[in-house]
């Protein structure tokens, strides 16, 4: 079957199996950021953007993507940078596999959550798990980008 | 220092930040084709009947594989040194199948679906046996496990396949029963830790081509690509010249990637079908079909005098290897020789135990390796021993343990699989660990429990713990730089970054001996044909092994910028000097910059043209512990047995921290892999050997919320065999959380819990016993 489905902003028409996941659909469409981590829609390191808030890719219906927009760290490159840049200097980015997702949920808590305390910020990311910062410096580095925007 | 101790953001950090294509399944041939298992449903069975005619006529798939169709070498798949330290007990495939999960028969089709429908196809006749499920009944169990003729082992480990016996092991240092006798305390405890998954985020990948060398290219997530060379060589019975392995980035590791997985599926396919293959495992063969920490059982006794002098200790082991052998002998090994050399006054001391077989997903390595074991047994015994006689743990550790400029004699008792290497400890600020660490989380204020409300109570506990940085006379680091025009260099290692920014600070100790910027060094890593050897990441060995390697690279590159820019200059070289930018003559009146230089080595210099290569290797003389004490709180319900850890302290004493930043990483997230181990993860089976944790909902590990606060800092120390006083970091911080953990619940209520992982329920269980026993 065919979708339309808009990739980092490019319209694309896309010939899909019926019971495809947005993951593998994305992956075959160049955005390799978007990994699989688990089968269960556990790890998040499937999620992107879908008309700007985080889902999992993994467990999401390219189908019910039709007519839609995704968003993946490919497309939005310079806000990654942003971002990315206080995970990178509180080396929290370890071996990385997880942290396109993570960055993506970022943005995502960006935009529903005003000022989050850090008990609110790590509830936001629970999704994204890590196994191998033991998390504490991503919430340093996100606190960190956080109040340097204001 | 100008470039090490200083916390440089991790050279691929950003790049992979911003989601630059770099895992194996991101570089895989879009056409490859598409490698799966077939699993075994049975713990233990005999395949008396495989028919795969329906299978492999289904159109797009491409082959199938049974035991009868591939080489039937025996092998391990544990990337460690050779000879091998484990038994060679595992063939490709095999008509045993001795595990749920294990391999049945590879399917490799043109689609996932396509490979997940000729599997179906597959008609399998099993005898089914009756599985060993208990590991303390496996030992002469009438089931045995590998009754196969052609495992072996290369040298002797006490392997007895009859017995179900992987391998045993025993040492002692005077008369333990002797001393134990004339104790005035005598302890006598066993304790119980669980099988641990690594859960690595990036599943195993692994992809294999051909080039046009007809070379067989492998890339694949490992943490030890020249061993996984050999290994393949070896299963497949082909020369390891015909064999390229490369590593692109890892998604975690941990131990994980220690031994090798779908590579040789894939190898097996594209040498069949001549083209590329990939094989992904999904999450659940993750868990029920790679490796898994090794159950153990451990017995320890402590006799002291009642001052609290420990006069004896005596540890004995029992540990559940699986159904394959891999690490069975050495992490073993470890639980006493990573954790009783901390205690190096005692009068005697003993250690053994047996490795078993059992249907089990099969144990491997896993960061603490056999260390994170040990340490349990010991540390909660070691306050069950303060507790007894009334001493403060602190006190207690203070008075026993090892101190710099001391030994101990295990060291040069146990090493990997065999006889240790001797060492004086150079470096050891454990006595500072405890100080600073009891300060920060205000011990003497909380100790030992403070009654919050009515029905919550607060507890301290502590632990402390070594590890070692390599494996002396037996594991190497390599390296070479290549100086290029303009002045910058190629630094070309076969150290294995898993994540851990392992290139990052070679690329740092690089810099520091050429006193040039981090920018100027070019790293390119873990290749088998293109990077010298590295025996790969594992056994805390890349800071100090490979960084040494580096470090003596740098300073041949170092050395030979001296002579050769001597000539160019005519000068002498004892005369000559090099800054990192200019090559002069010490009176100053001659000089060139490297820039220069380096263009007319490569350019114009006519005859006087070379390329500058330097290459260089290092084999640890010994293997300095980094030490840690980590001390917890927790708040217990006593109405529910319910608990939160509320504070983790840590002081480590790793040397010289070449990156900080990234070294407290590894702190940081070490520190919570242990308290997962600690308190929510256990792979569990049912009756039938079927794991009931298979997946991350079932199979737990710590999300951000269940983080409490950590707090790390680094003890000042200076490690003189290490590159700029460096020791390891990597595996030591997830040592203490187990022993802490059951210490502070103890503390707080009463109970101790002596089988991991410490949960709710059992806290509430034992101090129901409690009140019924008063």
């Amino acid at each position: 079957m065919k979708i339309n489905l808009k990739i980092n902003n490019q319209d694309k028409i896309i010939d899909i199996r019926p019971d495809e996941m947005l993951l593998e659909v994305l992956r075959k469409n160049g955005c390799l950021s978007v990994k699989h981590g688990c089968d269960t829609g556990s790890c998040g390191a499937c999620t992107v953007l879908l008309d700007g808030k985080p889902i999992l890719s993994c467990s999401y219906f390219a189908a019910k993507a039709d007519g839609h927009s995704v968003t993946t760290v490919e497309g939005v490159q310079n806000k990654v940078e942003k971002i990315s840049k206080y995970l990178v200097d509180e080396g929290s980015v370890q071996c990385g596999f997880c942290v396109p997702g993570l960055v993506l949920t970022t943005m995502g808590m960006e935009k529903e959550l005003n000022n989050p305390t850090e008990d609110e910020i790590n509830h936001y990311l629970s999704g994204n798990l890590c196994r191998c910062t033991g998390y504490v410096s991503h919430t340093r580095a996100i606190k960190k980008y956080l109040e340097d925007k204001k | 220092m100008k470039q090490v101790n200083k916390s440089i953001p991790k050279i691929d950090g950003m790049g992979l930040a911003k989601g630059k294509p770099a895992f194996t399944d991101d570089l895989t041939d879009s056409n490859a084709i598409i490698v799966k298992v077939l699993r075994s449903p049975h713990a233990f069975a005999r395949i008396k009947n495989i028919n795969v005619d329906k299978a492999v006529k289904y159109p797009g798939v491409e082959c199938v594989f049974t035991h009868k169709d591939v080489p039937r070498n025996v092998f391990t798949r544990a990337g460690q040194g050779y000879p091998e330290p484990s038994p060679k007990d595992k063939f490709i495939l095999d008509e045993y199948v001795r595990y749920v999960g294990d391999e049945v028969a590879v399917v490799a089709a043109t689609t996932d679906e396509i490979a997940d429908q000729a599997m179906k196809l597959i008609e399998v006749e099993y005898e089914v046996f009756e599985a060993v499920l208990d590991f303390e009944k496996a030992e002469n169990n009438k089931s045995v496990i590998h009754p196969e003729k052609e495992s072996y082992t290369m040298f002797p480990m006490g392997f007895d396949a009859s017995k179900n016996i992987a391998c045993t092991y025993d040492m002692h240092i005077g008369d333990v029963d002797e001393v134990l006798k004339n104790s005035e305390v005598v302890l006598d405890k066993t304790y119980y830790t669980q099988a641990q998954a690594h859960v690595a985020i990036e599943t195993h990948s692994s992809t294999a081509y051909i080039d046009h060398y007809e070379r067989l290219n492998i890339i694949t997530s490992t943490q030890t690509p020249v061993h996984l060379r050999r290994i393949i060589g070896e299963a497949l019975g082909m020369p390891i010249n015909k064999i390229r392995v490369v590593k692109p980035r890892v998604g975690g590791a941990f131990g994980g990637k220690q031994q090798i997985h779908g590579e040789l599926f894939c190898a097996l396919v594209t040498l069949k079908t001549g083209r590329p293959s990939k094989c992904i495992y999904s999450r659940k063969e993750v868990f029920e079909s790679s490796f898994s920490r090794h159950a153990m059982r451990l017995n320890i006794k402590i006799g002291a005098d009642k001052t609290g002098r420990l006069k004896a200790i005596d540890l004995r082991v029992l540990s559940d290897t699986g159904a394959y052998g891999e690490h069975a002998l050495t992490v073993f090994m470890i639980a006493g020789s990573k954790t009783l050399p901390l205690y190096n006054k005692v009068e005697a001391v003993r250690f053994g135990g047996i490795v078993v077989y059992t249907n089990h997903t099969p144990g491997g390595a896993y960061r603490g390796y056999g260390a994170i074991q040990g340490n349990f047994a010991l540390e909660s015994a070691m306050d069950e021993l303060a507790d007894k006689l009334n001493i403060d743990p602190i006190q207690l550790r203070e008075m026993n343990m090892i101190k710099e400029g001391e030994t101990s004699e295990i060291f040069k008792i146990m090493g990997e699989g065999g006889e240790g290497t001797a060492q004086i400890i150079e470096s050891c600020k454990l006595d500072y660990c405890l100080k600073r660490g009891s300060e920060m989380i205000k011990w003497n204020s909380k100790y030992l429990h403070k009654k919050i409300n009515a029905d919550k109570v607060r507890g301290i506990g502590m632990a402390i713990a070594m590890q070692g940085s390599g494996i002396p006379n037996m594991d190497m680091g390599a390296a070479s730089l290549k100086l290029n025009d303009d002045g910058f260099f190629n630094l070309l290692i076969g150290a294995t970054d898993l994540g851990t920014g392992s290139d990052t600070i070679l690329a740092q100790i690089a810099a520091e001996t050429l006193n040039v910027p981090v920018e100027d060094i070019v790293v390119y890593a873990s290749d088998s044909d293109l990077t010298p050897f590295d025996c790969g990441a594992y056994a805390s060995s890349t800071t100090f092994v490979s960084g040494n390697g580096v470090r003596k690279t740098a300073e041949k590159m170092k050395n030979l910028i001296i002579s050769e820019g001597a000539k160019h200059l005519q000068i002498n070289v004892e005369d000559t000097i090099f800054d990192g930018k200019t090559i002069k003559s010490k009176d100053g009146e001659k000089s060139i910059s490297l820039k220069e230089i380096s263009k007319g080595w490569l350019y114009h210099y006519g005859q006087g043209q070379e390329q500058l290569i330097a290459s260089d290797s290092y084999v640890g003389k010994k293997s300095p512990p980094p030490y840690m004490a980590g001390f917890v709180e927790v708040e217990v319900d006593t109405k529910t047995g319910h608990f939160d850890i509320l504070d983790y302290t840590a002081v480590v004493d790793c040397g010289t921290t070449i990156n900080p930043k990234l070294a407290l990483g590894q702190m940081e997230g070490g520190l919570l892999q242990g308290i997962g181990m600690a308190v929510y993860e256990d792979v569990k089976y049912n009756k039938y050997g079927q794991m009931l944790t298979n997946n991350l909902m079932n199979y737990k590990i710590p999300t951000r919320e269940d983080v409490p606060n950590i707090n790390v800092e680094f003890a000042d120390s200076y490690e003189p065999s290490g590159p700029y006083g460096a020791k390891s970091v990597g595996e030591i911080g997830i040592d203490t959380p187990p022993a802490a953990i059951s210490n502070a619940i103890f503390n707080a209520v009463g109970v101790r819990i002596n089988d991991l992982p410490i949960t709710p329920e059992k806290i509430l269980m034992a101090m129901k016993k409690k009140e019924q026993k008063k």
